[in-house]
């Protein structure tokens, strides 16, 4: 569960959060929209500090991210994130990029993590490329790696910042079924996406937001059939 | 004209001893100085005030003074102040160590600054502890992108050697000068001594180009 409370992130003197609270609740899938420069990058790098908020409490679970006493590290473990730019190590393997963090942060063996990795490998349908550097894959392939690799640590909700806007138009469809299929695990997930589709056949909730506010928080079928905010419907009639 | 290499000949293995010399300084000082470099390089892209303003400083200094200047300061200096004697051959290694920890700090800390911001953000992502981002993910990729420019100063560093001669290490440079001198054949041995140095930065440039042909295999 990931709980938000007044969640504000200001740039020198311009304001990109406006005082942000949400709850995700475990097993959600959250599709967070919006203009761009709306803020939902942002917002999303809050949640596990990749962003220091400038004012307001997230809680991951039970702890409390924006509590200088909290250890992040131990937080970070359990959210998986994926970048729109992939952000492989390019100096390592397909399978070193996978299992180095179980191995370095969790002290999982060689051997276990290994195994879970070629698992990973296997389920985003990337197992011959194991051995191949990032450099020789494609986007998409990328994409499905770096998701391989956030779920090596197993954890326990993956942030996915806009995870296809990096990608050529015939790649965006692998990555988001590999998504798909990690939505059917009951995994809890929050995606900034400009994916429409996606998200409406996805996403429990979707979070609109503009101008670093929080204008919508409704169900995928209420907020693409009937907008309430003059914002959202702009927006919408923009984009569908 | 008056020239007759053959004058030299029987003194060309004196002169050549002179190399193992030469790489035994170059050698000892290049670790020491890659050592410092990367440990400043940290100083100066860390958190830690103090340590930013003491790397910032020592870089200035090492920088801004003569590298002769630092050789003779360490050799003769230092005795007056403890009382310690200093060999010539630690000396050398020290003061071309230290000197060139300056250079190689700022070429570092060019090649961790050129690193994607996205390495981090990912090694953060997935808890990795600052340490072993820098050792496992940041500082491999970095030292990839400054090879020529480490190269570069590491052959500085064999030529630049030569100045040990002024505190009497019998590197190749003081042989050949030696020999010049018993002869009156300057001319023969300072070119000997030079092709010397030339092929020993061929050596070094061949294998800078084998290292990095290793490293962009995963480019």
């Amino acid at each position: 569960m990931i709980k938000i409370q007044d969640l504000r992130k200001s740039y020198g003197k311009v304001e990109v959060l406006k005082g942000i609270s949400t709850t995700i609740q475990k097993g959600e899938i959250i599709a967070i929209i919006g203009p761009s420069g709306s803020g939902k990058s942002t917002f999303l790098r809050c949640i596990n500090l990749l962003e220091t908020p400038t004012s307001g409490h997230i809680w991951v679970n039970e702890a409390e991210v924006t509590n200088p006493k909290v250890n992040i590290m131990k937080v970070r473990e359990q959210v998986g994130m994926v970048f729109q730019q992939f952000n492989l190590f390019p100096h390592m393997t397909v399978l070193e990029n996978i299992t180095y963090a179980p191995i370095m942060v969790k002290g999982t063996s060689k051997k276990d993590a290994e195994l879970r990795g070629r698992e990973l490998l296997k389920k985003v349908g990337l197992s011959e490329k194991e051995s191949e550097h990032p450099v020789r894959l494609s986007g998409g392939q990328k994409q499905r790696v770096a998701i391989a690799r956030a779920l090596a640590m197993s954890p326990e909700m993956m942030l996915f910042d806009e995870p296809t806007s990096a990608l050529d138009p015939e790649m965006v469809k692998e990555v988001l079924e590999v998504i798909k299929s990690l939505a059917l695990t009951g995994m809890t997930m929050a995606i900034v996406t400009h994916e429409m589709g996606f998200a409406r056949e996805v996403a429990d909730r979707v979070l609109f937001l503009d101008d670093g506010q929080l204008v919508e928080d409704a169900s995928p079928t209420e907020f693409f059939s009937s907008p309430k905010s003059k914002r959202a419907q702009d927006f919408l009639e923009k984009i569908l | 004209m008056n020239l007759d290499f053959t004058q030299i000949v029987t003194s060309i293995p004196y002169i050549l001893q002179g190399i193992g010399v030469t790489l035994k300084i170059v050698g000892v000082a290049a670790l020491i100085g890659f050592t410092i470099g990367i440990l400043l390089a940290l100083c100066k892209i860390g958190r830690f005030k103090g340590l930013k303003w003491f790397a910032d400083i020592y870089t200035s200094i090492f920088r801004g003074t003569p590298l002769i200047l630092q050789l003779l300061l360490i050799y003769y200096g230092t005795p007056q102040l403890f009382d310690i004697k200093v060999t010539a051959y630690s000396a050398a290694v020290l003061a071309f160590g230290f000197n060139s920890g300056a250079y190689i700090s700022e070429i570092i800390r060019a090649g961790i600054l050129a690193v994607d911001k996205g390495q981090l953000e990912a090694s953060m992502a997935l808890g990795i502890p600052y340490k072993k981002m820098m050792k496992d993910i940041v500082l491999p990729q970095a030292l990839k992108n400054i090879l020529p420019a480490l190269m570069n100063e590491f052959i500085t560093l064999t030529k630049e050697s030569a100045i040990v001669t002024v505190i009497g290490v019998t590197d190749i440079m003081r042989r050949a000068y030696i020999v010049g001198g018993n002869t009156y054949r300057y001319f023969e041995s300072l070119i000997f001594a030079g092709v010397i140095y030339y092929l020993m930065v061929i050596i070094l440039t061949l294998i800078g180009k084998a290292v990095e042909r290793r490293m962009r295999r995963s480019d």
